[in-house]
């Protein structure tokens, strides 16, 4: 039975790496940092007698389906900027794969921004990021009700530190499972 | 001192306040400031038979009222080990011995316990050159209000020179953040004096707390709350302790400030999809939405005296700019053009100049700007400032910024870009709010 599991598992993500190839370039600069829909297949029906693994590890680390290695779950972003790297919607790919294959598991995506500018600008810059992510994940096929946001601004730094290099970690969106 | 300030300017700790008040003042003089107006405040006469108790209860008056003096910037005050003599009553003043000292003001004054418990407290002031009192009062007060009474008088006095309402009797409001850096910070919404005492905590949270603001009575309170998870917009009865959570929608609430009529807040929701701008009757709880711009942060609203406008951060051209909206027309003007990043402005009570922040050269500093000729010049020489609010005399602005990785609060005179950084003893402060005018002793005015 794992092993039909696998199998399954592998087509679905021969499908998330032709979605995270798909995407337009990064040059591209858009008045609003929306990314694009892909153009993505509807995953293959798991057989009905299985009965999927949970994606995670004993710490709670969500896991590559096939690899079984844990995946990031933190974007970083530009300053004063909301869109996604090519990496970060190659990731969210393998993601929202799990997130299709486990539809009784939701994600709650946060998103923070670092400490320079205003408090308010900061909250709403924040709620972009989390919608970029947001975005992507409905559209590579991820029900809506899965997905909670929420921004918290520059109020919940990971880096307390006053410089780029703190900046850079602060400014990221970050997925938590819940089931 | 500081050895991080700039080279030019000047730092002077004022020790004599510090031992009365607790707390030591960090004040920054900026390069080519006028010399001020001299005043001497003597101290003030206490018990009149030596036996008979202090009926101030050891409050420094006199310290308190140099000490709101010293920091509109616009006075130097001597200090009462160089006086020559110490008159607390109109017949012990020497006129000479204040001449001889380059005095142009003189305050003297004293207090007794009247039968009933309270404590009367007269003051009167001088003018050393024309040798006139040019002021003169009484007033009696709950000695648990003598705080009150020095700021009055301070009020008073600060008018009658300058011909300016004075703000020392308002109140600062802001968040102190316990162990910022750890992993279970605490927030306290507090309010202290406009000189830092009495400080006390009204709400206190384990989750984020922004964005505080004062409704015209000082009464009420609105802020932004994450105790539930989520941003919240908490209206808070200072009296009752009341608090109601007025905007609660999904997204982002934000931003709330209150109309001047105290009837509305306005505030930013991203309910429908993205950061917009909308009032709530608070009577009624009619919300109204008021900016349309479906791919653009719009934020941060203030209102302009008349209520009959707002002004707001949009990101609308790329980067954040400050625009203002008529409520009634819905037409749009964009008010700020220099540089590619202008956020959350605030008006001088006079309807023409705009203080927000501005980044220039990578720095982010406070800047004022004049709308009707539109000059703009940045107040600030800190870096990192934020969250301008000011007097409400328009005299003072009140901003966060940081020192040695420090949240701290800085304030600074619009006019002389004198400034002082406000000491708070532990943690992290950030986003104050100047209170409206506040008549604490009941006297209506």
């Amino acid at each position: 039975m794992i092993r039909q599991l696998l199998g399954g598992l592998s087509a679905l993500v021969v499908v998330g790496v032709l979605v995270g190839g798909c995407q337009s370039t990064p040059d591209e600069v858009a008045e609003d940092p929306v990314v694009d829909a892909p153009i993505v297949k509807p995953p293959p029906n798991p057989p009905a007698d299985v009965e999927p693994a949970p994606p995670f590890d004993e710490q709670g680390r969500v896991l590559d389906p096939v690899r079984r290695t844990p995946i990031d779950t933190v974007f970083y972003f530009e300053y004063d900027q909301a869109r996604l790297s090519r990496a970060d919607i190659g990731t969210l790919a393998v993601h929202a794969q799990i997130l299709r294959e486990y539809r009784d598991y939701s994600v709650q995506v946060e998103g923070h921004c670092d400490e320079r500018g205003s408090r308010e600008y900061n909250l709403a810059l924040g709620e972009r990021r989390s919608m970029a992510v947001r975005r992507y994940l409905v559209s590579a096929g991820v029900r809506s009700t899965q997905i909670e946001t929420v921004s918290y601004g520059e109020e919940r730094p990971v880096d307390p530190g006053h410089d780029e290099s703190a900046w850079a970690k602060n400014r990221r969106a970050e997925m938590t499972y819940r089931r | 001192m500081n050895p991080r300030k700039l080279p030019k300017t000047l730092c002077l700790a004022t020790l004599v306040f510090a031992a009365t008040t607790n707390h030591a003042l960090e004040i920054l003089i900026p390069d080519g400031w006028d010399s001020p107006t001299k005043v001497a405040v003597a101290p003030f006469g206490g018990a009149l038979l030596p036996d008979d108790p202090d009926p101030t209860g050891g409050v420094d008056l006199a310290g308190i009222i140099a000490f709101d003096l010293t920091r509109s910037g616009q006075f130097s005050l001597l200090p009462s080990d160089n006086m020559l003599s110490y008159p607390t009553a109109p017949d012990q003043v020497y006129f000479r011995d204040w001449r001889i000292l380059d005095m142009d003001y003189l305050v003297i004054g004293r207090a007794w316990a009247e039968a009933s418990g309270a404590v009367s407290v007269v003051y009167h002031l001088f003018d050393v050159t024309s040798e006139r009192e040019i002021a003169s009062s009484r007033i009696t007060a709950s000695p648990d209000k003598l705080r009150d009474v020095a700021h009055r008088i301070s009020d008073e006095v600060y008018e009658h020179i300058t011909g300016i309402r004075g703000a020392f009797s308002t109140k600062l409001m802001y968040v102190l953040v316990e162990n910022a850096a750890s992993n279970s910070p605490t927030y306290h919404l507090k309010i202290a004096d406009a000189d830092g005492a009495r400080a006390r905590t009204v709400f206190r949270s384990r989750e984020p707390l922004l964005s505080p603001s004062w409704a015209r009575d000082a009464g009420r309170i609105a802020y932004v709350s994450f105790e539930t998870g989520r941003s919240t917009i908490v209206v808070h009865d200072l009296a009752t302790g009341e608090r109601s959570h007025v905007a609660a929608f999904p997204g982002i609430n934000g931003a709330p400030e209150f109309s001047p009529d105290g009837t509305k807040l306005a505030m930013s929701l991203s309910r429908d999809g993205n950061s917009e701008i909308y009032t709530l009757d608070l009577a009624t709880r009619e919300l109204r939405r008021i900016t349309r711009r479906p791919t653009a942060i719009d934020t941060e609203p203030s209102w302009t005296a008349d209520g009959g406008s707002l002004i707001f951060t949009s990101d609308r051209s790329g980067k954040p700019q400050i625009y203002r909206i008529d409520l009634a027309t819905l037409l749009e003007e964009r008010l700020t053009f220099e540089g590619d990043y202008n956020a959350r402005a605030r008006l001088l009570p006079n309807g023409r100049h705009l203080v927000y922040v501005h980044r220039r050269d990578g720095v982010y500093h406070i800047a004022w700007q004049d709308l009707e000729r539109d000059s703009v010049r940045v107040l600030t020489q800190t870096a990192l400032d934020e969250s301008p609010s000011l007097s409400p005399n328009g005299v003072m602005m009140i901003y966060a910024t940081q020192d040695l990785g420090r949240g701290i609060l800085a304030v600074v005179s619009i006019d002389s870009g004198f400034s002082y950084l406000l000491p708070e003893a532990a943690g992290d402060v950030r986003e104050p709010a100047w209170s409206p005018f506040i008549d604490a002793l009941g006297s209506g005015r």
